[in-house]
């Protein structure tokens, strides 16, 4: 059994951060290729899909970041019992500083009084870090580095929503997501993955639907409405037409994934979190039966 | 296909149109948020520039006359030998420098911005009557857009932190899309109308 308390694991986590920041899930890259396939030959659509494919390929062979917008890394961590979880959030906040210094992170940690940033991506709260206790025995650490510019266009609504006669069921999500798919256009580096979240209070409903951006496009929603709302929700955002960038096209998502929380009687919330189509995502498992830690990467 | 070396001439832009893909080369400076503020609130809005500020005003003034500012705030390493070199450099979203961007065009002379999204209605106008064009790289493309830039010539303000500095750089062969020109198109206007057309159908409002 690996000794907890001076297990470290700063390394890995280092090297989980280079994996994101510069590696596209295999996933993401093969439906950004589909996609490119559909659009017409010689459209911008068609040539962005291409230069992002280029980028993409470029980044993994130079281990160089795929957007310089690294993102906020958020960790999603599972442990089991006996982990000490702030020993782990201290590793983590020097695996983010070695990450920069590397230059697989950009300094991304500004000082919301004085504006300055801190250089290294730690200060209060960042990186984003939330623990889980589990019954498995391994410790498995999700990352998802989620860039700025499609944070900005991430939404929540409160239903029910007159304007768009969307009531409080699952109807009224599909609408207010066609809307927030409209609303956002180009800016948040469309085509996007949408992680939606349904219920919840304000805060739960925001991390829950970024949470839905972990999960692999090709995997299948275990609530048979909320897979076909996932299916539905694709078509009809590729329909809007805003295309790569804004440019038009047939692409505007990749993906729709979709979870449900339980809610108050008095509120029902809907968040759309918005990913680009750099949708930064990478997990690391860790094995505590043998005497070492052992890791490996997903 | 357009190939374009700053100082760009006004008939080159006039002779631009929304979709045309343009290959920009020469020295450009990145400027994001806190760049655009500062440019506003010490050099557009004041009566007379501080002594302190005198002269990144006269070298900026230098820089952009004829030249194109680039939303970015880029991932950067220094080298051992004390130089910078870019290793990611893609877009950031223009829309938040709408509040100044139309000042910033007039005052220095700009013929361009790089950035992604698009922009509202004041710049579209300070496009036509500068004339000045939007430029739009593709987003995140960050690692294949750095290999154009050929070097790092200088940075000011580093004060504000790697990506809101402006960095001054050369650029061969840097890859945009005209999505704002200036004759009044733009192409973000002409895909939202289409979208809201979509949109009404498919929920009826």
């Amino acid at each position: 059994m690996v000794n907890l308390k001076t297990m470290d694991l700063t390394d890995a986590f280092v090297e989980l951060i280079r994996r994101a920041a510069t590696d596209l899930p295999s996933d993401m890259e093969q439906a950004i290729a589909k996609a490119k396939d559909r659009e017409e030959a010689g459209s911008a659509a068609a040539s962005t899909l291409e230069t992002i494919l280029k980028n993409v390929d470029l980044a993994r062979k130079n281990a160089t970041p795929i957007c310089q917008d690294t993102g906020t890394p958020i960790f999603e961590v599972r442990y089991p019992l006996g982990v000490s979880t702030r020993a782990l959030a201290e590793q983590i906040r020097q695996a983010a500083a070695v990450a920069t210094e590397r230059a697989y992170l950009r300094p991304n940690a500004v000082d919301s009084l004085t504006g300055a940033n801190s250089g290294d991506n730690t200060g209060i709260d960042f990186p984003t870090m939330h623990f889980h206790e589990w019954e498995e025995e391994h410790i498995q650490i999700d990352l998802l580095l989620k860039g700025g510019g499609c944070e900005n266009v991430s939404t929540q609504y409160k239903l029910p929503d007159g304007g768009l006669k969307a009531g409080r069921d699952l109807e009224g999500v599909r609408r207010v997501v066609l809307d927030a798919v409209h609303q956002a256009q180009g800016k948040g580096c469309a085509p996007a993955v949408l992680g939606i979240a349904i219920g919840g209070d304000r805060g739960s409903s925001y991390i829950k639907s970024k949470e839905q951006l972990l999960r692999k496009l090709d995997d299948t929603n275990p609530d048979e409405n909320l897979a076909d709302l996932e299916e539905r929700l694709y078509e009809e955002s590729n329909e809007l037409g805003i295309g790569p960038m804004g440019f038009g096209g047939k692409t505007s998502v990749l993906g729709v994934k979709i979870g449900a929380q339980h809610r108050l009687p008095a509120s029902y919330f809907v968040s759309v979190a918005y990913m680009c189509w750099a949708n930064r995502r990478a997990r690391m498992n860790v094995s505590l039966t043998g005497d070492e830690a052992e890791v490996s990467y997903a | 296909m357009h190939r374009l070396t700053v100082p760009i001439a006004d008939d080159e832009i006039r002779a631009l149109h929304a979709g045309d893909t343009v290959y920009l080369n020469g020295v450009i400076v990145t400027g994001r948020d806190a760049a655009h503020k500062f440019m506003k609130e010490h050099f557009i809005q004041v009566e007379e520039v501080t002594a302190v500020d005198e002269p990144l005003y006269a070298e900026l003034k230098r820089l952009l006359d004829g030249s194109v500012i680039y939303h970015c705030g880029p991932v950067v390493q220094k080298l051992e030998d004390g130089t910078w070199k870019f290793v990611a450099a893609g877009p950031t979203t223009s829309i938040r420098e709408e509040v100044y961007q139309a000042d910033v065009i007039k005052h220095f002379n700009l013929k361009g911005v790089i950035g992604k999204g698009g922009m509202g209605k004041n710049t579209l106008r300070a496009c036509q009557e500068q004339p000045a064009v939007y430029f739009h790289a593709i987003g995140g493309a960050a690692s294949l857009i750095a290999q154009s830039v050929k070097q790092v010539v200088t940075v000011h303000k580093l004060e504000f932190g790697v990506p809101e500095a402006m960095w001054v750089i050369e650029v061969e062969d840097f890859p945009v899309v005209v999505t704002m020109d200036s004759h009044g198109v733009s192409i973000h206007d002409t895909i939202e109308a289409q979208s809201k057309a979509k949109l009404a159908e498919l929920i009826g409002v």
